[in-house]
C-alpha cells in the first residue's frame, strides 16, 4: 500500500475553507455570509453611537454582535463544520479560543488587582512627586 | 556606517572574555579548516545542511543541543565557583558586571538552545518512525525551523566575542531591560536571537502537531499511537499556543526600545507588570513543553525495558492531554509577591497543585509497568528511575511553593532554583539523555559504550544531588538567587560542596564526550544489524539502522497499541512481492539561507546598522519568494531500488 | 512536468472515513490544516497585543484618548473595504475550483483593491494621527494601539504582497495542484484578517470612542 505520495490522490474531503464539490461553498453561501457580516456590522455602528441599547450594556452588546458576526465569517467564509475532517479542525479553534480567553481574561483580571493593590507605575511616579 | 558597532565591542580589556571568545573563533577555525581539508563540504551541504529528512535535522538538533550545553554548562561551574569563594569580605574572581551575564546567559542558553532543541530533536527524528509514514508534514519547514535555532544559538554566542549579553535574568524583566536603564546592547542580543529562534520553534510546533493529528500509518488511530507521540502532540500544542505570546512580548519590548514604546516603560503610563504576566503565560507552558516530550522518552524506556505493555495508557494520554490545558492556568505562581492579593493567588495555588495530580497519575503509571516486569537494566533504564526519584521530589518542592505564603518566603531565593533545576535536570535533563542513549544505535546503526553511559548517569545523579541540595538549605536560610557574593560565611560550606556537585556533574558530561568518542572508534564492534537492538516495541524499530531515507518501503500493518511487537509475535510474513515507486522531497536551501540573512538581521538590527538590516531582509524575503516561485519536483524512488534495499535488509539481519 | 499536475483532473477517489485509522490524509487536507494552525497561532499573537490594549487603554499619560482621535467613519470605511475583500476572495477561491480563469483574475484583483483602499485609509488614520502629536511613543494607550492596529495592517500589506505572487503564479504556471493550495491557504489567511479585524473594530474603536 503506498502511503504519502506527494498529491499523488486528490480525495473528495474538505478541509477549512474549499470544498470540491459544491455543498459547503458555493456562490449563495458566500453572499449570504456578505449579507450577515454587514447587517451585524451595521448593528454594531448603531449600538455604538445611538442610545437604542441601554448605555451600561452596550459594551456587552458589542460583545454579542463581535462573536456572532465572528461565528459568520467561520461557517460561512471558512467553513468550519461537522465533517469527519472537520473535527480536527472545531478541536484547534476550541483550543485556540480557550487559550485567547485565558490570556485576554486573566491578564485582566490580574493586572486588574494589581493596579489596584500595588498603584500603576504611573501612580507610583505621581507619589513620588 | 556601522551603526553602534566600533571596535570597543569587542572585549579586548576583559582577559576571562578575550580567553573564551579566542578559545571559541579558534575552535570553530579549526573545524571549519578540517571540514575544508578532507574536502567534507558537498558531502555537508549535500547530506546535512541542505537536507528535508526528518532524522537527519533531528540529529542536527540533537548536536547543536549538546555543543550548547558545554557553553551552559561552563557558565554554571564559573558561577558555582564564584560563589564557593565569595563569602565574607572576598570579591571572588567575577566582577558582578560579568556576573549578571553569565547567569543570564546560563539560562537563556539551557532553555532555549539546549533543552528546547535536544526535545525537539527527539521528536523530530522519532514521531515519524513510530507513526509508520515517511516524514513530517511540511520537511522543508522542518529544515527552516532547525536552522532558525541554530541561527538564534549564534546570535547568542557572537556576544560573547562582540558586544556584551544581557545582564537582567533570563527573562529580561523591564524596567531594568529597558533602554533607560540596559543601554547596551546586551538586551538587544537576547531578544533578536530569541525573537529569531521563536519563529523556527513556532513552525516545528506547527509541523509536528499537523504531522501527528493527520499523517499516521493506515490502522493507527489516536489510540494506537505510542505515548512519545501523544506527549509531542501535546508539547507541540503547546508550542503553537505560547510561543506567539513570547514573540508579541518579545516585540513590544523591541518596541519600547527601538521606537520609543511606552508598553514597559516608567513614564509615559507603561506596566512592567504586564510583561510579568504575559512572559510567564509564556513561561509556564514553556516548561511543560520541555518535560512532556522527556515523559514519553521515560513511558517507551519503561515499557520497552520491562519488556511489558505501559500500564494505563489511556490514562496516560487523558493525564497529558489535562497537562496540557491545566499547564495554562498556572502562569501567576511565578509572581505570587508581586500584589495580586489572596484571591487571585488562591486561584493560582489551587491550580497549580491541582497540576500535580495528573503528574503524579503518569509516576504511578510507570511504577506499575515496572512491576513485575522483566526488567533489564540497561542505561536508559537508570535515567529513568533516577529521573523518578529526583522529579518526584523537585515536584514537591515545587507543590510547596505553590502555597502562597510558603511563596512569599522562598520566591527568589535559592530554594527556588533548587526546586527548578531538580525538576528540569532531573526529567528534562535525564530523559533527554536516555532518549539519546536508546534512539542512538536507530539514528547511526550502532550502540554506545554501555559503561560510560553508567559512569555518566552516576556522575548526574550524585552530582545533581550534591549540587543542588545544599542550595535548598542554604534558600531556606535566607540566600536569594543571583547573587555575585554574600556576606554570611555560614553559607560558604553549602556553596563548597555545590562546587563539588558542579565537578562531579562535569564528570559525566566528560564521560558523554568520551563515550560518543570511543564509540565511534569501536563502532564495528557494536553494529546494530537487526534494527532493533533493545527488543523494542513500536514501529521505528521495524525499520533498519539507520533507516533508509524514505523509511518505510510499505506501510507498516498497525492492528493494535505497540504494533511492532505485536507484529514480532506472529510468524514471519512472506516478504512482498511488488513495492511501488514513491517520491522523497528533494534537498532545499531555503533553511540555510534564509537562518544565514535571519543572522546578519539579526546582528544589523542589534548594532543599529540600518541599511544592513534592510538588505538582509529584503535577501530572506527574495529567498522566501524564490523558492516559493520554483518548482519542488521530488526525487523519485524507483521499485528495483526498494526492492534491493530490502534485500540488502534481511541478508544482514542476524537471524532469528 | 512533475507527477502533481499529471495528475489534477482525476477522478475523485472515495476513503473511508470511519476511523482516526484511515492512514495519511491527502496533501491538501494536510496543508490548510497545518495551515490552519499557523492561524491559531497568529490569532493568540494578537490576544496579547488585544489584552495589552485591554489593560493599558487607559493610560493616555495626559494625552489624548481614544474618544477623542477615533473618527468612527474611517473604521466603517475600513470595515466595508475589508467584509467586501474578503468576499471576492472566497469568489475568486470558487472561480480557480471551476477554472473560471477571467472571473477568478477579476476577483483576485477586487481583492487586492478593496485591501488597498483599507490600507490607504488606515495609513490615513495613522499619518493624522502622528500629525497631530499622538504617536505611538506619547502614551502608553497609543502604543498599545498603534502596535495592535499596526500589527494587523502589516499582515493585510503582507497578505497583498502574497496575492500579487498568487497571481503571478497561476498566470505563469496555471491552476495546479500547488497552486490551488496556495490560494487556499490565502483565503484562509484573508478571511482570518477579517475576523480580526471584527474584533479590533469593537474593542477598540467602537468601545474606544464612546
Amino acid at each position: 500500500m503506498e502511503l504519502n505520495r506527494a498529491s499523488s490522490v486528490i480525495f473528495a474531503e474538505r478541509g477549512p475553507g474549499v470544498a470540491e464539490n459544491e455543498t459547503s461553498a458555493s456562490f449563495w453561501t458566500y453572499t449570504a455570509g456578505l449579507a450577515f457580516a454587514l447587517l451585524l456590522t451595521a448593528a454594531s455602528f448603531i449600538v455604538a453611537q445611538t442610545n437604542l441599547l441601554w448605555p451600561a450594556g452596550v459594551p456587552a452588546g458589542l460583545a454579542v454582535l463581535a462573536v456572532a458576526q465572528m461565528g459568520v465569517h467561520l461557517v460561512f467564509f471558512l467553513h468550519i463544520g461537522t465533517d469527519s475532517e472537520g473535527t480536527n479542525n472545531v478541536l484547534a479553534l476550541a483550543f485556540g479560543v480557550l487559550i485567547v480567553a485565558l490570556v485576554v481574561a486573566g491578564s485582566l483580571w490580574i493586572m486588574d488587582h494589581l493596579n489596584v493593590n500595588m498603584l500603576t507605575p504611573a501612580q507610583m511616579a505621581e507619589m513620588q512627586r | 556606517m556601522l551603526g553602534k558597532l566600533t571596535w570597543y565591542a569587542i572585549p579586548f580589556n576583559e582577559p576571562p572574555a578575550m580567553a573564551a571568545s579566542a578559545m571559541i573563533i579558534v575552535g570553530i577555525l579549526a573545524i571549519l579548516g578540517l571540514i575544508t581539508r578532507k574536502e567534507w563540504w558537498p558531502y555537508l551541504w549535500r547530506e546535512w545542511l541542505t537536507s528535508v529528512d526528518h532524522k537527519r535535522i533531528g540529529v542536527m538538533y540533537v548536536l547543536l543541543a549538546l555543543v550548547l550545553l558545554l557553553r551552559g554548562f561552563t557558565d554554571a561551574i564559573m558561577m558555582r565557583t564564584q560563589l564557593a569563594m565569595a563569602a565574607g569580605g572576598a570579591a571572588g574572581y567575577l566582577p558582578p558586571e560579568h556576573y549578571d551575564q553569565i547567569f543570564s546567559a546560563h539560562g537563556t542558553i539551557m532553555i532555549f538552545f539546549m533543552a528546547m532543541p535536544f526535545m525537539i530533536g527527539l521528536m523530530n527524528f522519532v514521531v515519524p518512525l513510530q507513526l509508520g509514514v515517511r516524514d513530517v508534514a511540511f520537511p522543508v519547514l522542518n529544515s527552516i525551523s532547525f536552522w532558525l535555532t541554530a541561527a538564534g544559538a549564534l546570535l547568542v554566542n557572537v556576544s560573547l566575542v562582540v558586544g556584551e549579553f544581557a545582564r537582567t535574568g533570563w527573562l529580561a524583566y523591564p524596567p531594568l531591560s529597558e533602554l533607560a536603564f540596559s543601554p547596551g546592547v546586551g538586551v538587544d542580543y537576547y531578544l533578536w536571537s530569541l525573537q529569531i529562534s521563536g519563529i523556527g520553534t513556532l513552525l516545528a510546533g506547527i509541523n509536528m502537531v499537523t504531522t501527528i493529528l493527520k499523517l499516521r500509518a493506515p490502522g493507527m488511530s489516536y489510540m494506537r499511537m505510542p505515548v512519545f507521540c501523544w506527549t509531542a502532540l501535546c508539547a507541540s500544542m503547546l508550542i503553537v499556543a505560547a510561543f506567539p505570546v513570547l514573540t508579541a512580548t518579545f516585540g513590544m519590548l523591541l518596541l519600547d526600545r527601538y521606537a520609543g514604546m511606552h508598553f514597559f516603560t516608567n513614564d509615559g503610563g507603561g506596566n512592567f507588570m504586564m510583561y510579568v504576566n504575559l512572559i510567564w503565560i509564556w513561561g509556564h507552558p514553556e516548561v511543560y513543553i520541555l518535560v512532556l516530550p522527556a515523559f514519553g522518552v521515560f513511558s517507551e524506556v519503561v515499557a520497552t525495558f520491562s519488556g511489558k505493555q505501559l500500564f494505563g495508557y489511556r490514562s496516560m494520554v487523558l493525564a497529558t492531554l489535562a497537562i496540557c490545558v491545566l499547564s495554562f492556568m498556572v502562569w501567576l505562581h511565578h509572581f505570587f509577591t508581586m500584589g495580586a492579593g489572596a484571591n487571585v493567588n488562591a486561584v493560582f495555588g489551587i491550580f497549580s497543585m491541582i497540576i500535580a495530580i495528573p503528574t503524579g497519575v503518569k509516576l504511578f503509571n510507570w511504577l506499575f509497568t515496572l512491576y513485575r516486569g522483566r526488567i533489564r537494566f540497561e542505561v536508559p533504564v537508570l535515567w529513568a528511575i533516577g529521573f523518578m526519584v529526583t522529579f518526584a521530589i523537585g515536584g514537591m518542592t515545587g507543590v510547596l511553593q505553590a502555597v502562597p505564603p510558603a511563596d512569599f518566603v522562598l520566591h527568589n531565593s535559592l530554594f527556588l532554583v533548587a526546586h527548578f533545576h531538580n525538576v528540569i535536570i532531573g526529567a528534562v535533563v535525564f530523559g533527554a539523555m536516555a532518549g539519546y542513549y536508546y534512539w542512538f544505535p536507530k539514528a547511526f546503526g550502532f550502540t554506545l559504550h554501555r559503561g560510560l553511559g553508567v559512569v555518566s548517569f552516576w556522575c548526574w545523579f550524585v552530582g545533581f544531588y550534591l549540587a543542588f541540595f545544599p542550595l535548598y538549605a542554604v534558600g531556606l536560610l535566607g540566600m536569594t538567587r543571583r547573587m555575585q557574593h554574600y556576606a554570611d560565611l555560614s553559607w560558604q560550606p553549602y556553596m563548597i560542596v555545590a562546587e563539588g556537585g558542579a565537578v562531579v556533574i562535569l564528570c559525566g558530561i566528560v564521560a558523554t564526550i568520551a563515550q560518543l568518542v570511543i564509540s565511534i572508534r569501536t563502532r564495528e564492534s557494536r553494529r546494530d544489524l537487526t534494527g532493533d537492538p533493545w527488543n523494542g516495541r513500536t514501529l521505528e524499530w521495524s525499520t533498519a539502522s539507520p533507516p533508509p531515507a524514505y523509511n518505510f518501503a510499505l506501510a507498516p500493518p498497525v492492528d493494535s497499541l505497540d504494533a511492532f511487537w505485536v507484529t514480532k509475535q506472529r510468524a514471519a510474513a512472506n516478504p512482498p512481492e511488488h513495492y511501488p515507486a514513491i517520491e522523497v522531497p528533494r534537498n532545499s536551501a531555503n533553511g540555510f539561507l534564509t537562518a544565514f540573512f535571519a543572522v546578519v538581521f539579526g546582528f544589523a538590527m542589534i548594532w543599529h546598522i540600518w541599511w544592513l538590516a534592510i538588505l538582509s531582509l529584503a535577501s530572506a524575503a527574495i529567498i522566501l519568494v524564490a523558492f516559493g516561485w520554483m518548482e519542488r519536483i521530488p526525487v523519485e524512488v524507483s521499485a528495483e531500488q526498494l526492492a534491493a534495499d530490502e534485500r540488502a535488509r534481511q541478508q544482514t539481519m542476524v537471524p532469528g | 512536468m512533475s507527477a502533481q499536475e499529471g495528475v489534477a483532473d482525476l477522478a475523485v477517489r472515495e476513503v473511508p472515513r470511519a476511523a482516526s485509522g484511515a492512514g495519511p490524509s491527502p496533501v491538501r487536507i494536510v496543508v490548510g490544516y497545518g495551515f490552519w494552525i499557523y492561524l491559531l497561532s497568529d490569532i493568540i499573537l494578537f490576544s496579547a497585543l488585544f489584552a495589552t490594549y485591554a489593560v493599558l487603554r487607559g493610560q493616555t499619560a495626559g494625552g489624548p484618548s481614544g474618544h477623542e482621535l477615533f473618527e468612527l467613519r474611517h473604521a466603517g470605511i475600513e470595515t466595508l473595504c475589508l467584509l467586501c475583500s474578503s468576499y471576492a476572495c472566497g469568489l475568486a477561491v470558487l472561480a480557480m475550483e471551476r477554472r473560471r480563469v477571467s472571473a477568478f483574475y477579476l476577483c483576485c484583483a477586487l481583492t487586492f483593491l478593496l485591501g488597498a483602499t483599507f490600507l490607504s485609509v488606515e495609513l490615513g488614520e495613522f499619518a493624522g494621527l502622528l500629525a497631530r502629536g499622538a504617536g505611538p511613543s506619547r502614551s502608553a494607550f497609543l502604543s498599545a494601539f498603534f502596535s495592535l492596529v499596526g500589527l494587523h495592517g502589516v499582515h493585510v500589506t503582507v497578505g497583498l504582497l502574497w496575492l500579487i505572487f498568487l497571481v503571478a503564479q497561476t498566470a505563469y504556471r496555471g491552476p495546479l495542484d500547488y497552486v490551488r493550495r496556495r490560494l487556499l491557504c490565502f483565503s484562509l489567511f484573508w478571511h482570518a484578517l477579517d475576523i480580526i479585524w471584527v474584533a479590533l473594530l469593537t474593542l477598540v474603536y467602537l468601545m474606544g470612542a464612546r
